[in-house]
């Protein structure tokens, strides 16, 4: 067996750490800390992404490590710091189910995440290919997280991670999509953002908190 | 050039519209802007019935017959729909549901949502598809829950995380797609998303990748279809909206979002050679009509009685898409075409019902034909129309699928006669009350402008009888397009 070359054993360090993450997000229950978790994230897959641009010396690769850099570490976490301030959330309440049950579930999806990555890295002909697997798991346990999680911040928190997972599938597996594609997810993305801010304030006018519980029972049903 | 103005006059309104959305005459500028628009798109489908399909912008773009008749369907509704939100909005304004705040965002985002369906109907770049579809979702989340009461935030929050979990399923999916494709088109440029390129080498996709992507894909734009089991948002949105969002959600929106399965699902079963996809098509359509036409007697308010009624016509749909064939997706156009015009039709209605009677509970809703027979009227024939009754429209369609699928999966035919006799007797035991029931309230001085109303359903009876050359050769062509059976 060659021994792999030591950008790619960084490369998939840093893989490892984002699944590392992915794990440590689904076990917290400070908010402020999630959100630090996520924009830790966000910095390890700019750091991947600026070794992968760096070792093809794609271009494309660069701008979007500059705009991982500049959305996801800075505008994101900045913009959810300061809502965490404002609507006093510091706390998620109890997960519906709890931590150790959680992570046993997060061990059965990886072991999934690999299996339907085996013929989507048989193909892709990227050096980093074997990262795909972290990136389906990834997008997996930010699910589990969003639908374990009752606070709308956590969900929001979670959406924003499987995000990322997204974004690391796109660029093991094909060195990132066209640049208009990534650029207008971009935009889609921060659009959320804004709309998802909106949306606390008003949530939180009408029912003094931002625990999902409230939400239920106003349907026209019986 | 029409493509451009097709595109990029909702966009100039939306800007116009964020500026002046609470004007005395922001309405009429509404109207103009959608008249233009629709104009545009008359222009771009007389092109494709002289020239035939073609792309523009480095094949950035493309109409052919399957896109162009929902471009023209959707500039129609959207041109009606603001018709129909002028006098509404006043009336809303009235009652001081509307404040000049919303009434901004209103017709900002009303532009807006018009302008990206148009993008995710004309773009040739299934990335870009995406984007515009989740643009798409994002204009319309703040006016869902635009009245701000308890049940429109909780419908607005689901609408969003639901509907965004959702389309990242199709993102993943559509990034599983570019893989395989670059393998056979090559990363240079950015053709390896582009569907006319796709749809040229689809027999050389890889099959298993691809088939991992159906499944995300129809998984993501499946909830924005509203299919069961991910039709749980759509109800919420539906109801809790202002009436003209409703009618071009359940109208257009889900419209939009089953074209994307549909061209999906053209590229996964050329490479597949098999006929899975068209069976998990069938599969989700049939769990919908079911699970849809019996949640109707559940329904105690007007608009999510019809929203569980468009549940149930999307799952037709996909069912007749999966059925595939030249007659099965002949019926499955007719209906998107004829669903979109009565339902927005109906909840056009439904909406001056409701401003009417103070309420959108059934309970609460009687004797409109007597209070204000226009609307009363309205709302019966639209409700008839929907249910197939026969000279409309939607009797057509729904009798080709039924016999198409009683020749080809005859297992299916009895679920169906089945459900669409529930949705009947459903949808009709509610309705007639609220037309001819007793009430105690007297005829009202305002008298609504329901034309929009009375031309849908005009529009769906003809269809019903006589479907244009033109818009039968656009059939025939999307139908042997999208394949199948």
């Amino acid at each position: 067996m060659p021994p792999i070359p030591f950008v790619m054993q960084l490369l998939n360090s840093l893989a490892a750490l984002l699944l590392l993450l992915s794990f440590a997000m689904l076990a917290q229950r400070r908010v402020v800390t999630l959100v630090n978790l996520f924009a830790l994230q966000g910095g390890v897959l700019c750091a991947a992404t600026l070794l992968l641009a760096w070792r093809t010396g794609d271009g494309n690769l660069y701008l979007s490590a500059a705009l991982t850099f500049a959305v996801k570490v800075l505008v994101m976490p900045w913009v959810l710091h300061r809502m965490i301030r404002r609507l006093g959330v510091y706390w998620d309440t109890e997960p519906l189910l709890n931590i150790p049950g959680t992570m046993l579930v997060g061990v059965l999806l990886v072991v999934f995440s690999f299996g339907l990555a085996q013929p989507i890295s048989a193909l892709a002909s990227t050096a980093t290919r074997s990262a795909v697997g972290i990136a389906i798991a990834v997008i997996l346990l930010a699910f589990l997280t969003m639908i374990t999680r009752r606070k709308a911040m956590s969900q929001v928190v979670g959406f924003l991670s499987m995000e990322n997972g997204l974004f690391f599938g796109a660029m093991s597996a094909t060195y990132g999509m066209p640049m208009i594609v990534e650029l207008g997810v971009a935009l889609d993305v921060l659009v959320a953002m804004v709309v998802m801010g909106v949306f606390f304030f008003q949530i939180r006018e009408q029912f003094d908190s931002l625990d999902l519980d409230r939400l239920e029972s106003h349907k026209g049903e019986r | 050039m029409d493509l451009l103005l097709v595109l990029a006059t909702p966009l100039a309104g939306a800007l116009v519209l964020a500026f002046f959305g609470a004007h005395r005459r922001a309405p009429e500028i509404n109207v103009a802007f959608s008249l233009v628009v629709f104009a545009a798109a008359c222009a771009l489908s007389v092109r494709v019935v002289m020239h035939g399909a073609a792309t523009f912008g480095d094949d950035q773009f493309f109409v052919d017959p399957f896109n162009v008749f929902l471009v023209a369907l959707t500039a129609f509704v959207g041109l009606t729909t603001a018709l129909f939100s002028r006098p509404y909005m006043r009336i809303e304004m009235a009652d001081r549901r509307m404040t000049s705040g919303r009434l901004r965002l209103y017709h900002a985002m009303y532009q807006l949502f018009i302008g990206t369906m148009l993008l995710a109907l004309t773009t040739n770049n299934l990335g870009l598809m995406w984007v515009a579809m989740e643009a798409a979702t994002l204009s319309t989340v703040l006016l869902v829950s635009l009245y701000r009461t308890p049940a429109s935030l909780e419908a607005g929050w689901k609408y969003f995380i639901l509907c965004g979990v959702g389309i990242a399923q199709a993102l993943f999916g559509t990034i599983l797609l570019y893989i395989a494709a670059e393998k056979v088109l090559g990363a240079e440029g950015v053709s390896a998303l582009l569907w006319t390129h796709l749809d040229a080498v689809k027999g050389q996709l890889e099959p298993r990748v691809l088939s991992i992507a159906f499944v995300f894909l129809l998984v993501g734009y499946g909830t924005k279809v509203g299919l069961v089991p991910l039709h749980n948002w759509l109800p919420d949105a539906h109801a809790e909206g202002p009436t003209p969002i409703s009618a071009v959600l359940s109208g257009l929106l889900l419209n939009v979002a089953i074209y994307a399965v549909v061209r999906c699902k053209v590229l996964v079963e050329g490479s597949l050679h098999s006929a899975w996809p068209s069976a998990m098509l069938m599969g989700f359509g049939l769990a919908s009509v079911v699970v849809a036409s019996f949640s109707l007697w559940r329904q105690r308010d007007i608009k999510r009685l019809f929203a569980y009624s468009s549940i149930e016509h999307m799952g037709i749909i996909t069912f007749a898409f999966g059925m595939g064939g030249p007659v099965a997706n002949f019926a499955a156009l007719l209906h998107m075409t004829v669903h979109s015009l009565t339902k927005s039709a109906i909840f056009f209605s439904a909406g001056h019902a409701a401003q009417k009677s103070g309420s959108q509970s059934i309970e609460q809703i009687r004797g409109l034909a007597t209070i204000s027979p226009t609307v009363g009227w309205g709302l019966m024939i639209g409700s008839l129309a929907i249910l197939g009754v026969p000279p409309f429209g939607v009797f057509a369609s729904e009798f080709l699928i039924l016999t198409t699928a009683m020749r080809d999966h005859p297992w299916a035919t009895p679920i169906l006669l089945v459900c669409f006799a529930v949705a009947f007797a459903a949808i009709l035991a509610r309705v007639q009350p609220m037309v001819f029931g007793d009430t105690k309230m007297r005829r009202l001085p305002h008298s609504p402008a329901l034309v929009p109303v009375f031309v849908h359903l005009g529009i769906v009876l003809l269809l019903g009888l006589f479907v244009p050359p033109f818009l039968a050769s656009w059939y025939h062509a999307a139908a042997r397009l999208i394949g199948g059976g």
